[in-house]
C-alpha cells in the first residue's frame, strides 16, 4: 500500500508538515526583517518594498512556491486531524496529562485552531496590504524615484484600534503555533538527538517569542504613536 | 481507606457502555489497584452480579497485560508504573476514582475494561524480528557494541507492549510502541540486514491498524511504565526516511 507511496504514510505526512512548516518559518523571518525596517522610517521600508516588487518574475515564482508550500502544510494539517478523529471515536470521560516529559500544552493541543485562524487571517492580510483593500496605493517619492507609499497604508490601517489589536491577537496565536511547531518540526524530521531535545524545546519557545513578538509590536507601535491623530 | 469507583461497564464489543458507581471500604494503602478491584469483584459476585472484567497476568510490571485509564491517565497518576504496581496510597482517602478502558479504534473493547491489543502483534509480525541467521550465541565480545548503543537498544527493548502510549496519546497514535520495536533492532548489528524493510513494513502496518498520526505531544513518554523516550520516534522517522530512498 504505502510502501510505494511512503509520503502518504503517517511518517511521510509529518515530513511534509515539518518541511513546509520550516519553509514558512524561514519566510516569516525574512518577512519580519522587512517589517522591522519600518522602525528606521518610511523611506527605508518603502524602498525595500519597491526593490522587492522590482524583482518581477522572480518574485512571482517565489510567491507561487510559497503558496504551494502553504497548501501542502494546510492539506496535511487537515489529514492529520482527520486521522486523529478516526483513531479515537469513543472519547474519554476524563483526560489528564501525567506531566514530566509530556509536551502537551495549550499550544500543542490547539495547533489546528491557531492554524485555522492563520488560514483565515493570511488572505485578509494580503488583500489589506498587498492590494490595499482594492484601492489604488498612495504614492510617494524617495530619492527622486516614485513608488508606492506602503508605509502610509500600514500606518493608516493600524490607526484603527480594531485592526491594530486584531493583528496583535493573531500574532499571539502565531506565537502559540510556533511554540509547539518549531520543536515539533525537528522532531518530525528525526533531527533530534536525546541530549539536545530539551534545549531545542527551549529554543523553540524563544524563537516563537521573538518572531511573534516582532510582528506583534508593529501594530501596537503604530496605534499608540498615532493616538490623537499624530503620525 | 474508602473509595468511590466510577467504573466503565460494557457488555461486549458493539454494545454501548456506561459508567456504574461502586463504593468500596476497607482498602489498605499498600494494596495494588488490581487487588482493590479483586476485592470489589468479590463484593459484586457476592451480590450475584457480573464482576468487572479487566486484564492482568504477572502483577509485577513485566508482562504488559494490565492497563486501565485511571482518572484520565493511562496506568494512573504515578509515572513509570504499571496499573498492577500502582498502590492505593497514591489516592487520597475517600476519593472518587474514574476507571476507563484504553480507548482507541485500534484497541476495540472486548468487555468492560478489556481491550483487544492484537494490532500490536500484527505490527511486530510485519517486521519486528530478525529472520536472517545470526548464528548461535556469539562470544562475549565477538561483536563489539559500544556501551552507549547497548544502553539505547536496551532502553527501547524495555517496552512491554502494554499500549499505554496509544491510550495516553491525544491522537491515539502507536508511534512510541512501533518506534521502540524498530529501534531495539535498528541499533544493533544483527538488526541491520533488514532495517529498511522493517521500518517500511512496520509503519505501514501501524497505519493500517487505524492508529492516529504523531503530533509530538510526548504524552506517551509520560504514560509509559518503562519511560521509553520519544527519541525512539525520532529514530523511527530517520529509519523510515532512509528506507524511502
Ligand atoms: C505562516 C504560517 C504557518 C507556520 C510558520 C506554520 C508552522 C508550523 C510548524 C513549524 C509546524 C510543526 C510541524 C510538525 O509538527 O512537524 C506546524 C504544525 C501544524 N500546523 Fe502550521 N504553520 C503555519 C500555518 C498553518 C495553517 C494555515 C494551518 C491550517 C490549518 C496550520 C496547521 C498546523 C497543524 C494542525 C499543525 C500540527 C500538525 C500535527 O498535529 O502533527 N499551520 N506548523
Ligand atoms: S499485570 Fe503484568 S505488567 Fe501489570
Amino acid at each position: 500500500m504505502n510502501q510505494n507511496k511512503p509520503l502518504r504514510s503517517t511518517v511521510g505526512k509529518k515530513v511534509i508538515m515539518a518541511v513546509s512548516g520550516i519553509f514558512l518559518m524561514l519566510f516569516l523571518i525574512v518577512h519580519l526583517g522587512g517589517n522591522l525596517t519600518m522602525f528606521a522610517g518610511s523611506d527605508l521600508f518603502n524602498s525595500y518594498a519597491h526593490h522587492l516588487e522590482g524583482l518581477g518574475p522572480l518574485l512571482w515564482v517565489a510567491e507561487a512556491g510559497l503558496l504551494a508550500i502553504f497548501l501542502f502544510h494546510v492539506i496535511s494539517a487537515f489529514q492529520v486531524v482527520a486521522e486523529k478523529k478516526r483513531a479515537r471515536t469513543d472519547r474519554y470521560a476524563v483526560t489528564a496529562s501525567k506531566g514530566g516529559p509530556s509536551k502537551v500544552t495549550a499550544a500543542s493541543k490547539s495547533m489546528i485552531y491557531t492554524g485555522i485562524i492563520l488560514l483565515l487571517f493570511i488572505p485578509a492580510h494580503i488583500w489589506m496590504f498587498k492590494f490595499n483593500g482594492g484601492e489604488p496605493h498612495p504614492v510617494t517619492e524617495v530619492h527622486g524615484t516614485e513608488m508606492k507609499d506602503l508605509y502610509a497604508s500600514v500606518a493608516e490601517a493600524f490607526a484603527n484600534p480594531v485592526v491594530a489589536f486584531g493583528y496583535a491577537a493573531v500574532m499571539f496565536l502565531l506565537g502559540m503555533h510556533l511554540r509547539h511547531g518549531f520543536w515539533s518540526s525537528l522532531q518530525s524530521l528525526g533531527a533530534m538527538a536525546p541530549k539536545c531535545s530539551p534545549l531545542i524545546y527551549t529554543v523553540g519557545f524563544i524563537f516563537a517569542l521573538l518572531l511573534a513578538g516582532g510582528f506583534l509590536v508593529l501594530p501596537l507601535y503604530f496605534y499608540f504613536t498615532q493616538i490623537g491623530g499624530a503620525a | 481507606m474508602k473509595f468511590t469507583i466510577k467504573m466503565w461497564r460494557q457488555e461486549g464489543p458493539e454494545i454501548p457502555g456506561s459508567f456504574v458507581e461502586y463504593s468500596i471500604d476497607n482498602v489498605l494503602p499498600e494494596m495494588s489497584f488490581l487487588e482493590m478491584l479483586d476485592n470489589l469483584n468479590e463484593e459484586i459476585i457476592g451480590r450475584g452480579e457480573e464482576p468487572v472484567a479487566f486484564d492482568s497476568d504477572c502483577r509485577e510490571g513485566i508482562c504488559g497485560m494490565c492497563g486501565l485509564v485511571i482518572n484520565g491517565m493511562a496506568h494512573g497518576p504515578k509515572r513509570a508504573c504499571t496499573t498492577c504496581e500502582l498502590r492505593m496510597r497514591e489516592f487520597p482517602d475517600g476519593a472518587v476514582i474514574t476507571v476507563e478502558p484504553f480507548r482507541a479504534k485500534g484497541f476495540p473493547v472486548i468487555k468492560d475494561l478489556v481491550v483487544d491489543r492484537g494490532a500490536f502483534d500484527r505490527i511486530i509480525a510485519a517486521g519486528g524480528y530478525v529472520s536472517v541467521n545470526t548464528g548461535s550465541a556469539p562470544d562475549g565480545n565477538a561483536i563489539p557494541i559500544s556501551k552507549d548503543i547497548a544502553e539505547k537498544a536496551m532502553d527501547a527493548a524495555a517496552c512491554i507492549g502494554c499500549g499505554a502510549c496509544v491510550a495516553a496519546c491525544p491522537n491515539a497514535s502507536a508511534s512510541l510502541f512501533t518506534s521502540a520495536k524498530i529501534s531495539q533492532l535498528a541499533l544493533l548489528p544483527q538488526g541491520h540486514a533488514e532495517r529498511k524493510q522493517r521500518a517500511l513494513r512496520m509503519v505501514e502496518q501501524m497505519d493500517r491498524e487505524v492508529f492516529g498520526n504523531c503530533s509530538n505531544h510526548a504524552e506517551c513518554e509520560a504514560a509509559c511504565p518503562k519511560s521509553i523516550s520519544i527519541d525512539n520516534i525520532a529514530r523511527m522517522r530517520r529509519e523510515y526516511m532512509k528506507a524511502m530512498r
